[in-house]
């Protein structure tokens, strides 16, 4: 339980913000002088107006704003049993960022290397897988989107379709099985001739990379596709005759045409990668760093909540600094992204 | 002319080396699920055999959380279709400075990692059950119902906007003039028109939340679903009743993309048609 203070803000504040709003309407309604234009009840019928309103009012705040909310103030509270919780003993505390930074929830000796190397790592290597997926992705989406007819199109989505839908933890035994020490790849390297022992590809992280690289890879596709199915092909055409070389009609015309795609492409991957969890549960090593299964620990194994709710918040503040940064980068706002 | 067909040779080993990764993995582990051996094994192939799905039906809890994965999905569907369809009308009347916030807050799921999801439900629930003294709704199909519901909402919200753009307020005006109430309007001519959008939302929010693993491992609690029985397995060890498993899970999933794929076109076909005659 947390202070009353912090709860009654937790539920106020976004109540407040919403009054805000409708007084500012109900003000600009009156100065327009339009006060005889159908306000929300008469303009749905006041059964469907209730309805409307008490769905959205459920979803946003009771769904998505007052757990988040929730989320970031149990972050700042002490572990403590159920009897102590809103006792003397819970006051408001950084021990659980602190606990990520230097591995302690008292000093500030030394960096919480594990955690923290982990978190970069995590963050490095979904950029990277990101960018891997797009250069995967573009020229088959160019292809399809631009090149390929209607029929040749038709038969390729399908084969895409169908193994979008496949669970994320079937995709990465398939990958077990592919690269672990008695699995395919390695015996048939072996049989060959081509190496004399197994490639430890699990313990060296590069099944945990290679799976994460194949479960999004459809993610960027579709976005990518959308977005240049989209140009008009006669700019190609115009750019061609003028004498553009090949790599200039894809690098001045095509991406920045495609630039929505690319930012939506990008911002899934990246969080989908950075906030997975089965392919590293499934394809991670005893050595293996990754950021959301300490998360997964923080609950399961140290039966800290707190803490996990702490690191929770800074994996969903890295993905906020993504998105932003993607905005920024492409000069595209988060409608586009998320069409 | 030479440069053109080393161009087309390129794609097409292009293209090949695509798909080959796309279904290479999918095959390999299927064709695991068929041979004897107890590890997964492609090759050599030492005999054929179907022990590996007989074993399946004799697993008590992975019929359990099958169970319990068609009760979720089921109750997702029933909430978040809904909830879709009211947050994007919401959003075409939305007094417009409020626009970009709202427009924030309920798209803010679809980028936010499922663990995150899950761990803020679980976190906001069971506080808010003990306090109100509801304890009985701390168990894990109605905290996977929400956590699920919260970012499948924002999928199904996001199809009934792009439907709704091309939604003509003339039929509307003219309903009006006849004579009908706003309530009719809204049953008679809007539900009517949002039909294939109110299918592909329900089809998708069943798909998502049966597929989902990361909110569910934290929302499930003590229960099961399929997807976490799946991740106990695979963690556990890899035996090829695991393939077998993903042979059923893999039939199933395609059957039912194929099935919705094939309504979708007719759906749209019929559309065509009718604008053709109107």
């Amino acid at each position: 339980m947390t202070h009353p203070f912090t709860a009654a803000l937790i539920f106020a504040l976004p109540l407040l913000v919403i009054l805000a709003f409708v007084v500012m309407a109900l003000i600009e309604k009156r100065r327009g002088g339009n006060v005889g234009a159908p306000g929300f009840f008469q303009r749905n019928g006041t059964p469907v107006a209730i309805f409307l309103i008490a769905a959205t009012a459920f979803w946003a705040l009771v769904l998505i704003v007052f757990p988040q909310l929730y989320m970031v103030d149990y972050s700042f509270h002490p572990k403590l049993p159920e009897l102590k919780r809103g006792g003397p003993e819970d006051h408001y505390t950084l021990e659980n960022y602190r606990y990520f930074l230097f591995g302690s929830t008292q000093n500030t000796d030394h960096w919480n290397t594990t955690h923290l190397n982990a978190f970069w790592i995590t963050i490095f290597v979904s950029t990277v897988i990101t960018i891997v997926n797009f250069a995967i992705c573009y020229p088959l989406a160019y292809f399809m989107a631009q090149v390929a007819k209607a029929p040749t199109v038709l038969k390729l989505m399908v084969l895409l379709v169908i193994p979008y839908w496949i669970n994320e933890i079937l995709r990465a035994f398939a990958f077990r099985i592919l690269l672990g020490t008695g699995g395919l790849l390695n015996n048939v390297a072996i049989a060959l001739g081509l190496i004399q022992e197994p490639i430890d590809f699990i313990g060296h992280d590069i099944a945990l990379y290679a799976g994460l690289t194949y479960a999004y890879l459809l993610i960027m596709m579709f976005p990518l596709y959308n977005a240049i199915e989209s140009l008009d092909h006669n700019q190609i055409e115009a750019a061609r005759d003028l004498g553009a070389p090949w790599w200039h009609i894809h690098l001045f015309i095509v991406m920045p045409f495609a630039k929505p795609g690319i930012a939506s492409g990008a911002t899934l991957v990246f969080m989908l990668c950075a906030g997975a969890l089965a392919a590293p549960l499934v394809l991670g090593g005893p050595k293996t760093l990754w950021f959301t299964p300490i998360v997964y620990d923080r609950f399961f194994q140290a039966f800290n909540w707190p803490q996990g709710a702490a690191y929770a918040i800074i994996l969903l503040l890295t993905c906020m600094a993504f998105v932003s940064l993607v905005m920024r980068l492409f000069k595209v706002n988060l409608s586009e992204i998320t069409r | 002319m030479s440069s053109r067909l080393v161009w087309k040779a390129a794609l097409g080993f292009y293209i090949a080396l695509f798909f080959g990764f796309l279904f290479g993995p999918l095959v390999i582990m299927s064709v695991t699920a068929f041979n004897t051996p107890s590890y997964p094994q492609v090759w050599p192939f030492e005999g054929f055999t179907l022990d590996w799905f007989a074993k399946l039906y004799d697993d008590r809890n992975l019929m359990e959380g099958l169970v319990n994965s068609f009760i979720i999905g089921a109750f997702v569907v029933a909430l978040s279709v809904p909830l879709g369809l009211a947050g994007a009308i919401v959003m075409t009347q939305i007094y417009s400075p409020a626009r970009s916030l709202y427009y924030l807050i309920v798209v803010s799921p679809v980028l936010t990692p499922g663990v995150i999801i899950g761990i803020s439900t679980v976190i906001f629930w069971k506080d808010v059950t003990e306090l109100s003294g509801a304890q009985s709704l701390f168990n894990g199909v109605f905290l996977a119902t929400l956590g699920q519901a919260t970012f499948i909402s924002a999928y199904c919200m996001l199809i009934f906007l792009s439907r709704l753009q091309r939604y003509d307020r003339v039929q509307e005006e003219a309903a009006l003039d006849l004579g009908a109430s706003r309530t009719q309007v809204f049953f008679d001519i809007l539900l009517p028109f949002l039909r294939p959008a109110i299918f592909s939302a329900a089809v998708i929010a069943f798909l998502s939340s049966f597929e989902n693993y990361n909110t569910t491992t934290f929302a499930i609690l003590a229960n099961k679903t399929l997807t976490t029985v799946l991740a106990g397995r695979v963690r556990a060890g890899t035996t090829p009743a695991i393939s077998a498993m993903a042979v059923v899970i893999i039939g199933v999933t395609m059957a039912a993309a194929i099935a919705y794929e094939t309504v979708k076109r007719a759906e749209l076909r019929r559309e065509a048609a009718r604008a053709r005659a109107g």
